[in-house]
């Protein structure tokens, strides 16, 4: 679907991305990760056909980005880290602009419109003027208008930006619904955002791939193979000996004991938790909670970030 | 083509629903308006005379209006993150000049409509003829058509609309000065300002009521030169 070598775009003198290699097959959702300034944007640009690359090649389903851009165009959705909104048209009418700009006839447009509009809800906005519209929803609009007129491969850069919390879940429950029938390459600084959404990782830092792979290959290629938190009922000693006789778990540390209740954290492989589970309820530890590692993303992150931080 | 009028479409419904398109047209209509008064009321003078004054006058409105017109034109898809979605669309560089250069000119024959009750006044209670009229108003829309054009490169050059106008007003008053240059320089200098001038003879015959081929020619090749460089501005952007 996507074959990226060798790909570099400078501007001036500063090199935005260097040298940056991969391959996205068709039908996966992948997370481009990276703090800000790392140079996600002008990648994703350039996957976009919005800017050329200084050199390298990218071939999107065989096209050339510098030889075949319109071939291109026909079969991307892009979303800039902006949305492309024009704030005086109401959202139907944008919508169906941008089909008919990208090839949609003019007879399907409004199918197509109302397609979009149904895939992010925002059918019930139809005919409100874009400037009327909340952040939340303009993002939507600017999902919409990426897949309105069914493109292949879809490029969203940063569609989660400037979101409250609950406008974060429905964008990554309206992400998710866009697997299957999209090859997705969406980035972000938001790590549980990616996490969730992305079956693989491309980690971007200062304008170079520093890794690649699923969130379990980046962790232990990194010597940290996930983990796993737990609340058990009663004292940690009878639960961290039974968690230590099961095959896979390096480690077991104890994080708080308060109120009859022992936090345990158990360095072991996500897909183990069904291990573990059976092994405390089988010894007579009772379970209160047993749930995948929360921040095991962002370690990664840190790490392959050397450290840095977003801020 | 489809997309060229697609785009041209958008834009001038852009202009038709934001406040900036009528305070522009307003403006020019109260601005020529009132100087016609002046002539109209002011100087006993025959019904061509001041037919060709209105259509002096309407110039001057015209070039400042196309300038003003012209100026948001690829500035504001910058300054809004809207350029993108033309970028990342099938659609050429030159056809998004297209259509942005004729939704600009068709809104420039709309104020240009609103004016004709001036002529029609001269038409009517004067001697002379359609063909005067229909002739100076080709003028105007050629002579529009060319700092439109012009102003379409200042906006694809600048950021800002604000910087856009800037820029589109120099390279405007650039060409007009050509004219003063053809004045203070000889032969064969002054031949070749004389030819570049943006006004000067060029428009003076359609003021007239005639038509010559040399002029019409030099106002589509100002046109196509300038729409051409801006074309290749936006392409140029692509590599930055």
């Amino acid at each position: 679907m996507i074959h990226v070598e060798g790909l570099t775009k400078y501007y001036g003198a500063h090199a935005a991305i260097r040298d940056l290699a991969f391959t996205i097959t068709k039908g996966e959702v992948v997370g481009f990760l990276g703090l800000n300034g790392a140079g996600k944007t002008t990648t994703l640009k350039v996957l976009g056909c919005v800017l050329l690359p200084t050199s390298g090649r990218v071939r999107i389903e065989g096209f050339d980005v510098v030889e075949n851009p319109h071939d291109i165009r026909r079969r991307i959705g892009f979303l800039p880290d902006t949305p492309p909104i024009y704030e005086e048209m109401t959202v139907g009418d944008y919508l169906s602009f941008v089909a008919q700009l990208r090839g949609v006839p003019r007879s399907q447009a409004r199918a197509r419109v109302e397609e979009a509009e149904e895939r992010t809800a925002l059918g019930e906005v139809d005919r409100v003027p874009i400037r009327a519209l909340s952040h939340g929803f303009r993002q939507r609009v600017g999902v919409a208008q990426a897949l309105v007129h069914r493109p292949a491969l879809l490029v969203l850069d940063e569609p989660s930006s400037g979101l409250d919390p609950a406008q974060i879940v429905e964008m990554r429950s309206l992400l998710r619904g866009l697997r299957g029938e999209h090859t997705v390459l969406v980035s972000s600084h938001i790590l549980s955002e990616i996490s969730q959404t992305c079956d693989r990782l491309l980690v971007i830092q200062a304008g170079k791939l520093v890794a690649q792979g699923t969130e379990e290959e980046l962790a232990q290629r990194l010597g940290g193979g996930g983990f796993v938190s737990l609340d058990v009922v009663g004292p940690a000693a009878p639960a961290v000996a039974l968690l230590s006789a099961v095959p896979g778990v390096l480690q077991v540390t104890v994080q708080r004991e308060e109120e009859g209740v022992t936090t345990l954290r158990v360095d072991a492989p996500a897909e183990l938790r069904p291990v573990i589970a059976r092994a405390l309820v089988m010894g007579g530890v009772e379970l209160l909670r047993l749930e995948r590692g929360t921040e095991q993303l962002e370690s990664i992150f840190l790490k392959l970030t050397h450290g840095r931080e977003a801020a | 083509m489809t997309r060229v009028l697609l785009i041209a479409r958008r834009e001038l419904s852009g202009y038709l629903r934001t406040l900036s398109g009528y305070v522009i047209i307003a403006v020019v209509l109260a601005v020529t308006g009132l100087l016609f008064n002046v002539e109209a009321v002011n100087r006993v003078q025959l019904s061509g005379q001041l037919l060709e004054r209105f259509f002096y006058l309407a110039s001057g409105t015209v070039m400042v209006a196309s300038v003003f017109i012209s100026m948001r034109l690829l500035a504001e898809e910058r300054q809004a993150g809207t350029l993108a979605l033309l970028y990342s669309s099938p659609v050429r560089d030159a056809e998004i000049v297209a259509g942005k250069f004729l939704s600009a000119l068709a809104f420039l024959a709309l104020l240009l409509a609103c004016t004709v009750f001036m002529p029609a006044l001269v038409l009517l209670n004067g001697k002379v003829s359609y063909g005067h009229v229909g002739v100076g108003y080709l003028g105007l829309l050629l002579l529009g058509s060319a700092c439109l054009a012009v102003g379409t490169l200042g906006s694809a050059l600048s950021r800002t609309q604000v910087l856009a106008g800037i820029v589109s007003g120099c390279l405007v008053v650039v060409l007009l000065l050509c004219w003063l240059l053809a004045r203070v320089t000889e032969a064969p200098l002054s031949d070749v300002f004389g030819a570049l001038a943006l006004h000067g003879h060029h428009f003076q015959a359609f003021m007239s009521g005639l038509v010559h081929t040399r002029d019409v020619v030099y106002y589509l090749a100002v046109t196509f030169a300038a729409l051409f460089a801006a074309t290749r501005v936006l392409e140029a952007r692509r590599w930055r």
